[in-house]
């Protein structure tokens, strides 16, 4: 149906029409459900062996609930994901256990991540102890030590706690832990956005290290525009629980089609005064309505300013526009917009 | 611009005792902001660039932070010398400030319209009804939906980014002559915080108000500012006009900073990040302080402490060799 | 790839940035730990805190107070010969004399020989209570934090039926139908009415660490229940059980001593301080040593265990090493 740019392997994750609700309630002792926060509401993505998922959206889009899900800390309200093959959000038990050492995450806050009171060795140790067939239980200091290695810390402090490490260590220990058990696929929600920028840097180019030479997928979750462009090789722009708009780096932020992406990069600062003039900046106006009472047809209808009558009659879906598919061109991918029309944004670009 | 600046900070340190020792938070800052400017002050988590914040509107917590040396001169007067008392009523009414968490920063169990309106009654004397009347002003002024309506909501019945244009009108209410705001946009989503520096813009040349706008994002400098004061480890290290910062910077942790940023507008290789960590404030190398870190450190890096070396017209740099740096591009 | 080149040794301090080809490097540094060396031995928050516990004064110090205290009420003898229900009414509120070094009660019994057999009740009333609602306390509430659902509905509001109960009148009431020569029925009260405390505690501690990341990291790779409660989420919620339950050994003392007073707790001939400092409460202007030496060994027993449950919870946190 379109061209994806370099398919760099076979899909081994597999979501499709993934829906996750949080059901509203009230009452202490006696509960009922007054609603639903529709956190995640209709997703499909195919993730392929050693690429790089970004999913870029602002709070309360549903990334991290999407994070949280791929690593089954909470089972789907409805759809599927299936891991070579196996539905996960099904699997209990040892099946469970055994897909969880193939998909690992990284936490977005170092701070919290890391149980304080457990020592760096016990804490990328751990998953050893939970998965004993990993390593055999003389190797496992061995193996941690090499983690330390790898992952560009000192093997010497083994024995020290997380608090006696700076933000970017921290995150490098999180980052030795999801490596422990080889995964196949790390999902990363906001991995850097809580490290100052020069430390950010750092740790992006320790995951595309990492990436190279262990052959993982990720899947990166994060607001930031700029690192997501960085490091990924196809990009999805979820709005409201919902994909809008997915594709390569270079059709997203080169040309991108739905108004919200649109919206969303001319809004991003660019560090280059010069390019203060030159930009062309689109101000939406109101906030996002909430994930518990979204709008009705195109759930960006009420900030857009293409909106027409037909925006909240029909819901776009996000497929390749026919008449963008016509015209061809890195135009032609995947966008949720009954309007869809490519507009270049990016200053620079 | 104007020839007497409005605020002028000269040589201002602060130091923080604690149990672990004496952290060395803000080690000798000078900067001038002038009517109708835009100065940012850009840093990293630790660089003090908040904490000379704090020390200028004279709400540092103290103990543990104390102001060891300096003026902080506004409209001619010295800040620092001045009775607490008059240091009060020049807070809010002469210079303001807006903070990170909007949250936190409103009193959760008052009304946005009760809190904005106690400005008035407070500085200006007026009656209740006349004050409340003000603050559903503000709360347009600042294009806040339904602001009739909205003025008996609490703070948390705003989304972040309204919370945040409440703290904005908060500010102004008094029609300050200088505005502080410390990462004002740093919580918000990127819409939002579009939509919030613009406001904060506008408002800003309606009022030739200055504002020192303190942040660790490059880009929103960029869009921003007049001036930059780049800071690390409690010193200003290279002070710009900012088109000329982003050109060709003088510095080479300015130079690092702009070289490990992911650009949004082009896909690049590996990013070029600074290597090693901010050093602790309780032990800051000897001689530059970013000399562990720097690839152009030599031996007199170590020893001796550049002072901030005039580049250009309105530009220094603390660095003994601000001229390589800048030649470099 | 490239892999680093040199790694910065440990216990320089600072300083010593390691360079890397890929560019991102840091320089390695943090506060040493005190007093170690990072060994290759492995070492845990138990052995880590042993060690820091040993080398804590007021451990140690509150510790032998502790240890002092249980030898006493195991074996009274070795420390006092006399017998404390061998009284004399002549000597009756009469002050120090050799051998008597404390003086005499109400009853011209030696105080001294009291307040050392006394001991044995309070302490034993005091530790069991403790550990009983600690025990009770951190489980049901901890269970509750954890699962949360009908489960925590249920215990909480049983809780506050249990916390809504007057000490007085429910220890008149429970302990007039459960009644015996022994401490037993007086522990099991204060256990009934001071689980809930702990309780509220333990759930609040565990709620509070449920939510935090390196919770959900270790359910990600899969931790199992038992897993997660005793490694992850108990070392780091105990803290204010540990607190809360020391000082409330002390209030327990106190209770004994209170239902001792009005009659429904321990009785005579069971020797407690509670009894001795009821009893001497009304002769205080005459006698002050009546009370004073009852009172003074509660005093002192009460701050060693809270000093013990300070000294414990400081060295179970890292963030202070």
């Amino acid at each position: 149906m379109r061209a994806d740019g370099e398919a760099i392997g076979e899909a081994i994750l597999e979501v499709r029409d993934l829906v996750k609700h949080f059901p509203l309630t009230r009452g202490v002792l006696f509960k009922k459900q007054v609603g639903a926060v529709r956190a995640v509401d209709g997703i499909s993505f195919d993730l392929r062996r050693g690429e790089t998922l970004g999913i870029v959206g602002e709070s309360g889009c549903g990334k991290s609930t999407i994070a949280r899900l791929l690593v089954n800390l909470e089972r789907p309200t409805a759809g599927r994901i299936r891991y070579r093959g196996q539905d996960i959000g099904k699997l209990s038990g040892g099946a469970l256990k055994a897909v969880r050492r193939n998909i690992q995450m990284v936490f977005q806050d170092p701070y919290t991540s890391l149980n304080p009171r457990m020592t760096v060795g016990d804490i990328i140790g751990e998953p050893f102890d939970i998965h004993p067939e990993v390593a055999p239980k003389g190797d496992r200091r061995r193996r941690v030590r090499e983690l330390l290695d790898v992952v560009g810390l000192s093997p010497e402090h083994i024995n020290r706690y997380p608090h006696q490490f700076s933000g970017g260590q921290r995150q490098r220990i999180g980052i030795a832990r999801g490596l422990a058990l080889r995964p196949e696929v790390i999902v990363a929600d906001e991995p850097v956005s809580a490290l100052d920028v020069s430390v950010q840097a750092q740790v992006v180019n320790l995951l595309e290290r990492l990436q190279e030479e262990f052959d993982l997928a990720y899947v990166f979750i994060a607001h930031d525009l700029s690192v997501v462009r960085h490091i990924s090789d196809r990009v999805a722009v979820m709005y409201l629980g919902r994909v809008v708009e997915m594709g390569t780096d270079a059709e997203i932020y080169e040309h991108p089609t739905h108004p919200y992406t649109q919206a969303l990069l001319s809004a991003v600062p660019v560090p280059d005064p010069a390019a203060r003039q030159r930009r062309e900046r689109i101000l939406l106006t109101g906030d996002v309505p909430s994930p518990a009472n979204p709008p009705s047809g195109c759930r960006f209808r009420t900030r857009c300013w293409k909106a027409r009558p037909k925006c909240a009659e029909v819901q776009p879906l996000l497929e390749v526009p026919s008449w963008l598919e016509e015209a061809g061109g890195p135009a032609a991918h995947p966008s949720a917009c009954h309007f869809a029309e490519e507009r270049g944004v990016v200053a620079g670009a | 611009m104007e020839n007497t600046a409005l605020l002028e900070v000269r040589d201002l340190r602060v130091e923080f005792r604690t149990r672990e020792g004496v952290a060395k938070a803000v080690n000798g800052v000078s900067c001038t902001v002038h009517a109708g400017q835009t100065l940012a002050v850009l840093g990293e988590s630790g660089s003090g660039k908040s904490v000379t914040a704090q020390a200028v509107m004279g709400i540092l917590d103290s103990p543990p932070g104390f102001v060891t040396g300096g003026q902080v001169l506004f409209q001619g007067r010295d800040l620092l010398t001045m009775g607490e008392e008059q240091r009060r009523r020049l807070r809010g009414a002469k210079l303001a400030m807006i903070f990170q968490d909007a949250l936190s920063a409103l009193n959760p169990v008052m009304t946005v319209g009760a809190q904005l309106a106690e400005m008035y009654q407070v500085h200006r004397g007026m009656s209740g009804k006349e004050a409340r009347a003000r603050a559903v002003q503000l709360m347009d002024r600042v294009r806040i939906p339904a602001a009739k309506e909205r003025v008996n909501d609490y703070p948390h019945q705003f989304s972040g980014g309204m919370r945040q244009r409440i703290m904005i009108a908060m500010a102004l209410a008094l029609e300050p002559d200088l505005i502080i705001a410390d990462e004002p946009t740093t919580a918000l989503d990127v819409t939002v915080q579009a939509q919030v520096m613009d406001l904060l813009a506008e408002l800003r040349r309606e009022f030739n108000m200055g504002l020192i706008l303190i942040t660790h994002d490059l880009g929103v400098v960029a869009d921003v500012a007049d001036r930059i004061a780049v800071m690390y480890a409690g010193r200003i290290v290279e002070t710009a006009p900012v088109h000329q910062l982003y050109e060709a910077p003088a510095h080479p942790y300015t130079r690092g900073l702009l070289d490990s940023i992911p650009r949004l507008d082009r896909k690049g290789q590996r990013l070029h990040a600074i290597k090693g960590l901010p050093p602790s404030l309780t032990a800051i190398p000897p001689g530059c302080p970013f000399n562990p870190r720097c690839p152009r450190a030599q031996d007199i890096c170590r020893t001796d402490r550049p002072p901030l070396f005039p580049v250009a017209a309105g530009r220094t740099s603390a660095c003994h060799f601000w001229k390589d740096t800048l030649d470099a591009r | 790839m490239p892999e680093p080149e040199q790694r910065e040794v440990i216990g320089s301090g600072s300083g010593g940035a390691m360079s890397m080809a890929s560019g991102e490097a840091e320089s390695l540094k943090g506060g040493p730990l005190p007093g170690s060396a990072d060994s290759g031995k492995a070492r845990s928050l138990w052995s880590d805190a042993w060690h820091d516990l040993r080398r804590n004064p007021v451990f140690v110090v509150s510790a032998l107070v502790i240890v002092f205290l249980v030898l006493i009420a195991v074996w009274p003898s070795l420390i006092a010969s006399g017998n404390p229900l061998q009284c004399d009414l002549a000597r009756a509120q009469d002050g120090p004399r050799p051998g008597h070094p404390f003086g005499f009660d109400a009853q011209g019994c030696d105080v001294y020989t009291r307040t050392v057999y006394g001991a044995r009740a309070s302490i034993t009333v005091g530790v069991c209570a403790t550990t009983g609602a600690a025990l009770l306390g951190s489980v049901l509430g901890g269970l509750a934090g954890y699962y949360g659902g009908w489960w925590d509905g249920l215990l909480s509001r049983l809780a506050d039926v249990f916390f809504g109960i007057p000490i007085i009148l429910g220890g008149l009431v429970f302990l007039s139908v459960v009644t015996g020569a022994s401490i037993w029925p007086v522990v099991g009260f204060i256990v009934l009415l001071g689980w809930p405390q702990i309780a509220r505690i333990a759930r609040s501690a565990v709620v509070t660490a449920k939510q935090h990341d390196y919770v959900q990291a270790a359910r990600a790779l899969g931790a199992g229940d038992a897993r997660m409660l005793l490694r992850h989420i108990a070392p780091n919620a105990v803290a204010p059980v540990i607190v809360v339950a020391t000082i409330a050994l002390g209030t327990y003392i106190a209770l004994e001593a209170t239902l001792s007073f009005i009659g429904v707790g321990l009785r005579p001939p069971t020797v407690s301080w509670g009894i001795d400092i009821s009893n001497a409460s009304t002769l205080i202007r005459n006698s002050p040593h009546m009370l004073l030496w009852p009172a003074g060994a509660l005093s002192l027993t009460v701050l060693a265990f809270i000093m013990l449950g300070d000294a414990v919870r400081d060295a179970l946190d890292p963030k202070l090493r």
